[in-house]
């Protein structure tokens, strides 16, 4: 009787708990599917389900060139934060990766506190220290600006990488002979390299999507995509930024796709 | 051992490494927010008279506080549903199998890496006037006007909610494979039921990724400027907000910086009760 009253119990247990959990997962998914399906509506309105199928918005999105002109200045400055927070992070994690000293600990809260910082009071406060240096809001500023928000991920995937590297391999290497920067080069880059892609990866997400850094340090002429797009949307429900946001989410997920295989993302991120 | 030759530790590397990014961060993290402080602690809009002003303006508003209350509100709601969904999608991945783990995992992942205007978008899509849900239930006769789902506390909350999950759910898969699994077992062979074994052993142990979970998804989801602004519309202010317009539409940079510094006090206060409540529950997990 025991028994049977445990496992009617362990069975409802599990049937909430698995419940609970299909529905979360089908929140997560829902909207992106949402949007992709209403991006190839034949109708002028983002109604759901569309009237009819077509590639029409897709194809008015060809010739939208205030979007093209975003989204390649936001692909320019997304690449050299990107560029410059694997400089900066990678050697700030192999520095502070290993080392039991307080000022390391320090230093690793410091190159993560743009992680739970408001980032549009950085934006702000830089800002005003840019127009007080008397240095202009331009490209060069977004970049800075990005670099502080998205150099945090990099700093993380390198240490996570970095701590699964076992202490042995670089002493044998030495051992044997090889110089520390040999050592580095061969034995350590690549054994760290998928941290380090994974890091830069989400570092290029975030800086591609940042708006409340780019809302402070861009200038008139360089219009960021996420910003466009949010101005859009604040006007009006336009179907050209379905469509846009139909080719962003199907290249996001041919990236994610690609960088499973490359870095084994999943993972890296649960570990 | 002893008989090692003192050399240097090849293991680790210098220190020095950091001093770029320190140097960096220095230059534009640490400089611009002591800066905001500074101008902050000015009456004037010049910056030329110190004073508290600003602060006091703050203080003794009404409207002020209820903006600030309402995002701290706001953070507070959206964590606790992220913790009750959230927390199934984890112990759900440690049942599975691998392939099945990885498709969770790119799945809760996907809102992570998606742009945040077009999941924002999405959920004006889904709560508008004409939206899915309201389509879906006039449809079946359910309702006969459109219920207003945009535009609502309700809609902010389940589209940051959406958004932020990802921030949850890592830590909290990661806290779960760290639990021996032999725990459960034990549990249950001495006659405890699912439930209980659930509420007494797995949420306490699995405590510090709770934890982790929640300071990441309060703070993102009091700082999300663009889905608080879409989907909250025009009626519903937070604190990015208010902030933004008292910057950029009104020019008041004194008083923008101070609702910075009190913005960014808030979160702080909220991070270290959470690093204190972790660090709490650390010993009560080993004890």
């Amino acid at each position: 009787m025991a028994g049977r009253k445990r496992t009617l119990e362990a069975f409802s247990f599990e049937l909430v708990m698995t419940l609970v959990a299909i529905i979360a997962l089908i929140l997560i998914i829902a909207p992106s599917l949402v949007v992709l399906i209403v991006s190839f509506t034949s109708g002028f309105s983002l109604k759901f389900p569309p009237p009819g199928y077509s590639l029409r918005w897709y194809a008015e999105l060809w010739d939208a060139w205030q979007l093209h002109f975003a989204a390649k200045n936001s692909l320019i400055v997304a690449l050299w934060a990107t560029g410059l927070s694997v400089v900066l992070g990678v050697a700030a994690a192999l520095a502070i990766s290993r080392s039991q000293k307080l000022s390391a600990r320090l230093l690793d809260s410091l190159f993560m506190s743009p992680l739970v910082l408001p980032a549009l009071a950085f934006g702000l406060a830089a800002l005003m220290l840019f127009s007080l240096v008397g240095l202009p809001v331009s490209p060069l500023t977004l970049v800075i600006g990005h670099t502080v928000v998205c150099v945090p991920y990099v700093v993380r995937n390198t240490v996570a990488a970095l701590a699964q590297l076992e202490p042995t391999l670089l002493e044998s290497s030495a051992v044997l002979g090889a110089s520390r920067l040999y050592t580095f080069r061969r034995i350590v880059l690549p054994l760290i390299r998928p941290g380090i892609i994974a890091g830069a990866f989400i570092a290029f997400m975030s800086s591609f999507d940042n708006v409340p850094v780019s809302l402070f340090l861009r200038d008139a002429a360089t219009d960021m995509l996420p910003i466009r797009m949010w101005q859009d949307l604040e006007g009006k429900l336009d179907v050209t930024i379905a469509a846009l946001s139909g080719v962003l989410i199907i290249a996001t997920v041919a990236m994610v796709a690609v960088m499973e295989r490359v870095t084994g993302l999943s993972r890296r991120l649960t570990n | 051992m002893g008989a090692a030759p003192a050399s240097r530790d090849v293991t680790s590397y210098g220190m020095g490494l950091a001093a770029p990014l320190a140097l960096f961060f220095l230059l534009f993290f640490v400089a611009p927010l002591l800066q905001l402080f500074w101008l902050s602690l000015h009456n004037d809009t010049a910056g030329l008279h110190w004073g508290l002003g600003q602060y006091l303006h703050f203080l003794a508003d009404p409207f002020s506080l209820s903006v600030l209350g309402s995002t701290l509100l706001l953070g507070a709601e959206v964590t606790a549903v992220c913790l009750v969904l959230g927390f199934p999608i984890a112990w759900l991945y440690q049942r599975v199998g691998p392939r099945l783990q990885t498709i969770i995992i790119l799945i809760v992942l996907l809102p992570l890496l998606t742009s945040v205007v077009v999941r924002t978008f999405a959920w004006i899509v889904i709560l508008g006037r004409q939206g899915i849900i309201n389509a879906t239930l006039q449809s079946l006769g359910i309702i006969d006007t459109p219920l207003k789902l945009l535009y609502t506390q309700f809609g902010v909350v389940i589209a940051l909610a959406q958004v932020q999950m990802p921030l949850m759910t890592l830590p909290l898969i990661t806290a779960l494979g760290r639990i021996d699994p032999n725990l459960d077992d034990a549990s249950c062979s001495l006659g405890a039921g699912s439930w209980r074994t659930f509420f007494r052993v797995v949420l306490p142990l699995s405590l510090p990724g709770v934890i982790a979970g929640c300071t990441l998804t309060y703070a993102a989801a009091i700082t999300a400027f663009i889905t608080q602004s879409l989907v909250g519309g025009g009626q519903m202010l937070f604190m990015p907000m208010y902030l933004y317009q008292q910057a950029s539409t009104l020019q008041n940079w004194p008083f923008a910086s101070a609702i910075s510094i009190i913005f960014l006090l808030a979160v702080l206060a909220v991070v270290s009760v959470f690093t204190t409540l972790g660090r709490l529950s650390r010993g009560y997990g080993g004890a």
